[in-house]
C-alpha cells in the first residue's frame, strides 16, 4: 500500500510540474497584461503535434524538442503581432470571444493536417527504463525526467523573475504596468517576451508530456482548465502562488482519483463508494479552488497591487 | 470595476433607436418562419428554429447579468444541463407530468444558482468567471458519473412530457409555438427586470458598486437574485432542449458550452437582450451552414469570431447601428 501512494504521489508530482509549466506562462500573461488567453491550451497542443512531427523528420528527440520551441515560439509571437495586441485595451469578454474563436481554428486545424487518429511518439531511448522503487514497484525514469525538468524550469524563474532586471520589469509590469510604460520601459516589447516565453513552456509541456500521453486534438483544452484553476487558487500573476497551486492540483487530482473510492467504503457500501467516488474525485479540485476563493478571494498569493 | 464602463458605453447607442423596431422584427420573422416551410425540408426548418430559440432563452438570460450586472458567468450551461437532467431523471422513472418536471428544472437551477452565486458573488472580476467555470465543472462531472441515468453516454428519453395527460411537445410545429413563447416570454420579463428599479441597481452596482452600497443598498443580494433569475431562465431552455432532443448528456453543459453562450450573447451585441437572441440565431446559423459545407468548418468559423471581435465592437446590433448612423448622417 505504501509504496502504491508514493508512486501516486510521484505521478500527483508529475502532474503538478506539468501544470506549473503551462500555469506560469498563463499567469504572466495574464498578471502583466490582464489578458485572458483560452489559446494558452492550444500552445501545448501544437508543441506535442510538432514534436511528434520533427521526431519524424530527424529521429531526434533533442532535435524535434528545440524545433517544436523555436515553432511554437513563432506561432505565439505571430498570434501576438496579428491579434492578442489589439486586444489588451479590450475588456474581458473580448478576450474570451477572441481566443475562444482561436482554439476553434487551431484545434480544427491540427485535425486538418494531422487527422483526428491519435498519434504518439516513443520515449528518447536514454530514458526510456524503469527504476525499481521500494517495494519492488517499478517507475518509469521518463516520469522522473517530466518532474526533474519541470522542477528545474521552476529554479530558472525564480531567479530570472526574482533576481534579474527582466523579471523585475515583469514583477513591475504585473503591479502597474501603465506606470512601467511611464518609465520609460518599451512595454508591448516587454509584453511580447512574456507572452512569447509563456507560450514557449506551454510547448516545452507538450513535447515532454508527448511520449506517455497520446497526442490528439484538444488535448490542450482539458488542461488548459486545469491550468486557469491553478493561477486562480495561486493568485494571478504569481508565479510562486502557480508553483505551490499547481503542486497541490496535481496531487489532489492524482490522488483523489486514486484513492477516492476507497476511502469512501470505510463510510459506505463498495456499491455506491464506485459510483460516488469518481465524482467526487473528478470534483475535488473544483471543491478545493471554492474553498480558497471563499476564504482568500484573490488566491493564495495575490500579486501586489491588484 | 472599472472594468465593466466600456460594456455601457458600448450598449447604450443600439438600445436608443432600436428598441421597439428590432425585437418587433425578430419576433415577426420568428413566427412567420414555419410558413417559409415551402423553401426547406418543413421538420428541419421547425427544428433547426426551435433549437436556435431555445438556446436564445439561455442567451437572453446571460446576458441579462452579463449585460446589466457585469457578472460574467463561465458556468451558465450547468443550468442548461439542470433543466435538462430534472426532464430525463424524472422521465427515467415514468414521470412525465410537465406540472411536476417544469418546476422541478426551475426549482433545480434556482436552488443551484442560490448555493452557487452566494460563494461567487463575493469574488469579483476574472475570479467570478472562473469560480462561476468551476462550479460549472462540478455539475458536469456530477452528470458524467450518474451511472444510472447513463454516466458519460447519456440518457435517451422515452417519451416527451405531457400536460395532464394531453402530448403538447409531440406536434413539431406545436412544440415551435410553444418554445417561442417562451422565449417571447422571456425577453419581456427580462426587459421589464431591466426597466425596473431592481434593474436600474443592477446596472448601478456594474458602474460602481460601492457608490450603490453607499446609497443604502445591499447589492450583493440584488446580484443574487438576478443570478437565480437568469439561472432559472437557463434552466426553462435546458427543460425545452430535452423535450425536442428526447435526449440529455453531460456534453449540455460542458465548459465550452458555456464558452457558446457567452459568444452567443457577444456577437449579437451585449447588453441590449435582443442582441443576444440574434447572436444565437447567427451562430447556430453559421454552424449550421459551413458544416453543411465542410467537416472542417470551424478553421473558418474561429478567425470569424477573431474578425468580429477585432472590427465589430458591439457585436453584429452594434454594426448594424454603426451603418444605419451612417446613412442618416
Amino acid at each position: 500500500m505504501s509504496s502504491l501512494v508514493s508512486i501516486q504521489i510521484l505521478n500527483g508530482l508529475q502532474l503538478g510540474v506539468l501544470l506549473f509549466l503551462i500555469a506560469a506562462g498563463l499567469t504572466l500573461v495574464f498578471g502583466v497584461m490582464d489578458f485572458i488567453n483560452l489559446a494558452h491550451g492550444v500552445q501545448y497542443m501544437l508543441g506535442a503535434y510538432l514534436a511528434v512531427t520533427f521526431y519524424g523528420f530527424t529521429g531526434s528527440f533533442l532535435i524535434a524538442l528545440v524545433l517544436a520551441l523555436v515553432a511554437t515560439l513563432a506561432f505565439a509571437l505571430a498570434l501576438e503581432v496579428l491579434v492578442f495586441r489589439q486586444l489588451y485595451a479590450r475588456d474581458h469578454l473580448d478576450h474570451v470571444m477572441a481566443t475562444f474563436g482561436i482554439i476553434l481554428f487551431v484545434d480544427q486545424g491540427v485535425k486538418l493536417v494531422w487527422g483526428a487518429a491519435p498519434l504518439s511518439l516513443p520515449v528518447p531511448e536514454l530514458f526510456s527504463g524503469s527504476v525499481t522503487m521500494m517495494g519492488g514497484l517499478l517507475y518509469p525514469v521518463w516520469r522522473l525526467v517530466i518532474i526533474g525538468s519541470g522542477l528545474a524550469v521552476a529554479v530558472g524563474l525564480y531567479v530570472l523573475v526574482g533576481h534579474m532586471r527582466v523579471g523585475m520589469l515583469v514583477r513591475a509590469g504585473a503591479t502597474n504596468a501603465p506606470l512601467v510604460s511611464a518609465l520609460g520601459i518599451n512595454i508591448s516589447r516587454l509584453f511580447m517576451l512574456v507572452f512569447g516565453f509563456g507560450a514557449m513552456l506551454a510547448g516545452f509541456a507538450g513535447v515532454m508530456i508527448a511520449p506517455i500521453l497520446s497526442v490528439e486534438p484538444g488535448m490542450g483544452d482539458a488542461i488548459l482548465i486545469l491550468a486557469f484553476v491553478v493561477i486562480v487558487i495561486g493568485g494571478i500573476g504569481s508565479i510562486r502562488g502557480a508553483f505551490v497551486a499547481a503542486l497541490m492540483i496535481g496531487l489532489v487530482d492524482t490522488l483523489g482519483r486514486s484513492f477516492a473510492v476507497d476511502v469512501l467504503r470505510l463510510f459506505m457500501g463498495p456499491s455506491p463508494a464506485r459510483t460516488v467516488g469518481p465524482a467526487l474525485a473528478s470534483m475535488l479540485i473544483y471543491v478545493l479552488m471554492a474553498v480558497v476563493l471563499t476564504l482568500r478571494p484573490a488566491g493564495l498569493f495575490p500579486a501586489a497591487g491588484r | 470595476m472599472a472594468k465593466a464602463a466600456p460594456i455601457e458605453t458600448r450598449a447604450a447607442p443600439a438600445v436608443a433607436h432600436a428598441g421597439v423596431a428590432v425585437p418587433g422584427l425578430i419576433f415577426g420573422v420568428l413566427a412567420a418562419l414555419p410558413a417559409a416551410a415551402v423553401l426547406a425540408p418543413e421538420n428541419y426548418l421547425l427544428a433547426l428554429g426551435t433549437r436556435i430559440m431555445t438556446f436564445a432563452i439561455a442567451a437572453v438570460a446571460l446576458d441579462l447579468i452579463v449585460g446589466y450586472g457585469a457578472l460574467v458567468s463561465f458556468g451558465h450551461a450547468a443550468f442548461i444541463g439542470l433543466g435538462a437532467y430534472a426532464v430525463g431523471i424524472l422521465a427515467a422513472h415514468g414521470i412525465g407530468e410537465l406540472l411536476i418536471s417544469l418546476p422541478s428544472a426551475l426549482v433545480a437551477s434556482v436552488l443551484f444558482a442560490l448555493a452557487t452565486g452566494a460563494v461567487s458573488l463575493r469574488t469579483r472580476g476574472v475570479y467570478f468567471i472562473m469560480i462561476t467555470l468551476a462550479f460549472g465543472q462540478m455539475i458536469f462531472f456530477t452528470a458524467s458519473s450518474l451511472a444510472p441515468y447513463g454516466g458519460d453516454d447519456g440518457l435517451t428519453i422515452a417519451s416527451r412530457n405531457i400536460l395532464l395527460g394531453l402530448p403538447i411537445f409531440k406536434d413539431p410545429r406545436v412544440l415551435y409555438y410553444l418554445v417561442f413563447a417562451a422565449l417571447a416570454g422571456t425577453f419581456f420579463l427580462c426587459r421589464a427586470i431591466v426597466g425596473s428599479r431592481f434593474g436600474r441597481v443592477l446596472c448601478g452596482a456594474k458602474e460602481n458598486p460601492t457608490r450603490m452600497a453607499t446609497l443604502g443598498f445591499e447589492v450583493y443580494r440584488f446580484q443574487l437574485v438576478a443570478y437565480a433569475i437568469s439561472g432559472a431562465l437557463c434552466g426553462l431552455a435546458g427543460f425545452l432542449l430535452a423535450n425536442a432532443n428526447d435526449f440529455v448528456s453531460p456534453a449540455y453543459m460542458s465548459w465550452q458550452r458555456s464558452g457558446e453562450l457567452i459568444i452567443m450573447v457577444l456577437l449579437g451585441g451585449i447588453g441590449t437582450l435582443y442582441g443576444a437572441i440574434i447572436g444565437a440565431a447567427a451562430y447556430l446559423l453559421i454552424a449550421e451552414f459551413l458544416s453543411q459545407w465542410t467537416e472542417y468548418w470551424q478553421v473558418i468559423f474561429g478567425p470569424f469570431l477573431v474578425l468580429v471581435v477585432l472590427f465589430g465592437r458591439g457585436g453584429l446590433v452594434g454594426l448594424f447601428s454603426q451603418i444605419a448612423r451612417k446613412r442618416h448622417a
